[in-house]
């Protein structure tokens, strides 16, 4: 629920009395002309007491334009999850800066950072648990409205029903329901229209698919596509599915232990990965077409070889614990090209080619 | 029943004289017209309706389709571990015959059947952290069966559980094999639960998506790990999954589920080269695929799967097929070979569409032979 929906008591209105659009956040600058929309520095987040100390997402940066889908990959434990909350505030930043619009949101007060979030909002992985059971659908939807005390009940009504019809639910019957008694395919698209309601101009979609069925993703995929076509929000889409990400992003980052590795444009990333992490990653990914070439390791096991050669043969290490990540590059454990400088020395990031990022001391050549 | 004699453990030792399953002619697994249903306060649920099938030794079958398909409660009622009578169950029903090795297993009391699970028939489930017992060491939730089913002694036992541990690439076995599931990640887990399964050198391996939940690098260790396993032992493995990826890969053949059936099943090559049912050809096109530029729409299938407690007459996939016709809404379609082993379910199947030939007349001369 967080993040979707701020917490406690509605104090002003946000808004022109008779409507529904929201104005842009706080102090007093206007979205559109600039091109960044959000500003990620130096991100640092940390659990637990100083002894188990849990790097979740250590040192990440980067920038994202109004009106792009950025899509942020990893494995479990790399941090991906933590900065979409870090980035909506759900999980507050133990160091470092997220600029929204150009206002670093760890600067508001909780008043003005709320007000803020309206524009940046969530939708989470588990559909069900992500609402609140004893509500009905029509009013979890019409929520965000009421608490910002956005016009008339009847209004809030009206305009929670023609989102639910944006989403592909019937306001009338299905809108009745609660949430257990729909699927999990329509509780993700309740989701999504929750989130929609406050027209935000960022969406952090954090794994929306992976707990659906293949035939329901697609439909969820192309929903959130359509959606951003007409409502224009930009988008940062969190999956461990690469081909999911890559089918609905304009750029790609890959994460592994808290650090960001690669950047770039979905198929160039995908086509010529500079990062050893994001070919093993890539070639580790089950193809559904058994004719295609070597990069399954399936293709790689018919030659008599375990694993797909050195790169994914290097994965079959364990990934470290975030509690102690290795010094210098933290993949170097897993690399299968990892040298004495990469224990010694974190590999900054670089841009290597247009719009291509990669932090890797010996990059792969394409 | 056969052989009465085959399945009678000594008492000494318990140990399983199983007939040399080695020596038996015919499919490792045969199942014929394998129904299980539920009957639930809404009506009769068919989860598995009308299943056959079957695997040769060291072959390779996947089963895909989405949630409710009924490919897990196929999978248990080969292996004949359906739940009990719940709360919201009034009763589970089984017919239809599972052989294995020329055995039926349908008719084995309980106690037989445990000592066929495990030492002939294993399974690896689904989920590691509720299969494994969290209170009990994982050295000895290893040496159980090696005990109980083997009759080993207790250090004989721990030698062939670190063995086993280091087989499925667990590093430092001698201090895992002293920790508790909670200890371990979540393809550690899994590792655990396939050196169970695999302890006792079972025939015919049924793995319920054993990577469903692991990051994909883990994935294929895991899915290489089963396949170097069943190189060695020659064993035949059901491989159940949701993603088609992972069957593309790794299984010769491959079956559809959908509503509880089999609607398609061919080499797996020719499957995803040529789907017949247009179930299986939606399914494809529904996954996105790294191959595509990226920007490419999967193509979702409209609509839901049926309710299983009340099915219309007719294909169950009529309702979201886009080439349903008449016909389709008003028969069920039997599944029919069209040559070289491809089995579908359809009236109007997608590459004879062109000749515009109804597949009844394919159907029923080939179906009955």
């Amino acid at each position: 629920m967080e993040g979707s929906q701020p917490a406690g008591t509605p104090n002003q209105p946000v808004g022109t009395p008779t409507g529904i659009r929201n104005q842009p956040a706080g102090t007093g600058t206007e979205g559109g002309n600039g091109k960044e929309i959000l500003r990620v520095e130096h991100l640092v987040v940390e659990y637990g007491p100083r002894r188990r100390r849990v790097h979740a997402v250590s040192d990440v940066s980067f920038l994202m334009a109004e009106g792009e889908t950025l899509g942020l990959v990893g494995e479990s434990g790399s941090g991906k999850s933590t900065t979409g909350r870090a980035i909506a505030h759900v999980q507050p930043p133990t160091s470092g800066h997220v600029y929204f619009d150009g206002i670093d949101l760890g600067g508001l007060s909780t008043g003005r950072l709320r007000r803020a979030r309206t524009q940046i909002q969530m939708v989470f992985q588990d559909p069900i648990s992500s609402l609140n059971p004893r509500r009905r659908v029509r009013d979890i939807v019409a929520e965000p409205l009421a608490i910002w005390n956005t016009g008339t009940a009847a209004q809030r009504a009206q305009r929670a029903a023609a989102m639910l019809e944006a989403v592909g639910i019937d306001p009338v019957t299905v809108g009745q329901r609660r949430p257990q008694q729909l699927s999990g395919g329509q509780c993700q698209r309740v989701s999504i229209a929750r989130a929609l309601m406050l027209e935000p101009r960022l969406l952090v979609c954090d794994e929306p698919v992976s707990a659906l069925d293949v035939s329901v993703q697609a439909q969820i995929l192309n929903l959130l596509a359509d959606l951003k076509e007409q409502h224009g929000f930009t988008m940062l889409f969190i999956a461990h599915d690469l081909a999911v990400v890559k089918s609905i992003s304009d750029r790609v980052a890959v994460m592994y232990l808290g650090k960001l590795c690669e950047l770039a444009p979905a198929d160039t990333l995908y086509d010529a990965p500079l990062h050893p992490y994001t070919a093993a990653l890539i070639s580790s990914v089950p193809s559904p077409d058994p004719e295609r070439g070597p990069r399954t390791p399936l293709a790689g096991r018919t030659a008599g070889m375990a694993g797909t050669g050195p790169v994914a043969a290097a994965l079959a290490n364990e990934v470290p614990s975030p509690l102690h990540p290795p010094s210098g590059c933290r993949f170097r454990t897993r690399c299968a090209y990892a040298a004495t400088l990469c224990a010694r020395e974190e590999p900054p990031m670089r841009q290597l080619a247009p719009d291509h990022f990669v932090a890797c001391h010996f990059p792969l050549a394409h | 029943m056969r052989s009465r004699a085959g399945w009678t453990s000594s008492r000494t030792t318990r140990h399983l004289i199983f007939p040399p399953v080695d020596q038996a002619l015919g499919p490792m697994l045969e199942v014929d017209g394998l129904r299980t249903s539920f009957r639930t306060p809404r009506g009769v649920v068919r989860a598995v309706d009308g299943v056959s099938l079957g695997l040769d030794r060291g072959r390779t079958l996947g089963i895909v389709g989405e949630t409710g398909s009924g490919k897990t409660m196929l999978a248990r009622s080969i292996m004949g571990l359906l739940p009990a009578g719940g709360r919201d169950r009034l009763g589970v029903e089984r017919s239809g015959t599972v052989r294995f090795a020329g055995h039926d297993l349908t008719g084995l009391p309980p106690a037989q059947l445990r000592q066929v699970w495990g030492t002939q028939i294993a399974m690896v489930f689904q989920d590691p952290m509720t299969a494994l017992n969290p209170v009990v060491r994982v050295g000895r939730q290893i040496t159980e069966s090696l005990r109980l089913r083997m009759g080993m002694g207790r250090s004989d036992a721990k030698e062939t559980a670190l063995a086993l541990l280091s087989s499925v690439g667990i590093a430092d076995p001698g201090r895992h094999l002293r920790s508790y599931p909670h200890e371990l990640s979540g393809g550690m887990r899994q590792r655990v639960m396939i050196a169970i399964a695999i302890a006792c050198g079972p025939r015919l391996l049924l793995a319920d998506e054993p990577t469903t939940g692991l990051d994909v690098t883990i994935q294929a260790q895991i899915l290489d790990l089963l396949a170097d396993l069943q190189r060695e032992r020659s064993m035949a493995m059901v491989l159940v999954t949701h993603d088609l990826g992972v069957v593309a890969g790794r299984a010769d053949e491959t079956a559809v589920m959908y509503a509880g059936r089999i609607v398609e099943q061919a080499a797996t090559a020719e499957l995803f080269a040529h789907p017949l049912m247009p179930y299986s050809q939606a399914l494809l096109a529904a996954i996105p695929r790294l191959a595509d530029a990226a920007g490419t729409r999967p193509k979702p299938i409209p609509g839901r799967p049926p309710d299983l407690a009340s099915l219309a007459p007719g294909c169950r996939f009529a309702p979201r097929c886009p080439y349903a016709r008449e016909r389709c809404r008003e028969a069920d379609p039997p599944l029919v070979e069209a040559g070289s082993g491809h089995r579908f379910a359809c009236w109007y199947p997608l590459s004879l569409e062109d000749a515009d030939t109804p597949a009844s007349d394919l159907g029923d001369s080939q179906g009955e032979a």
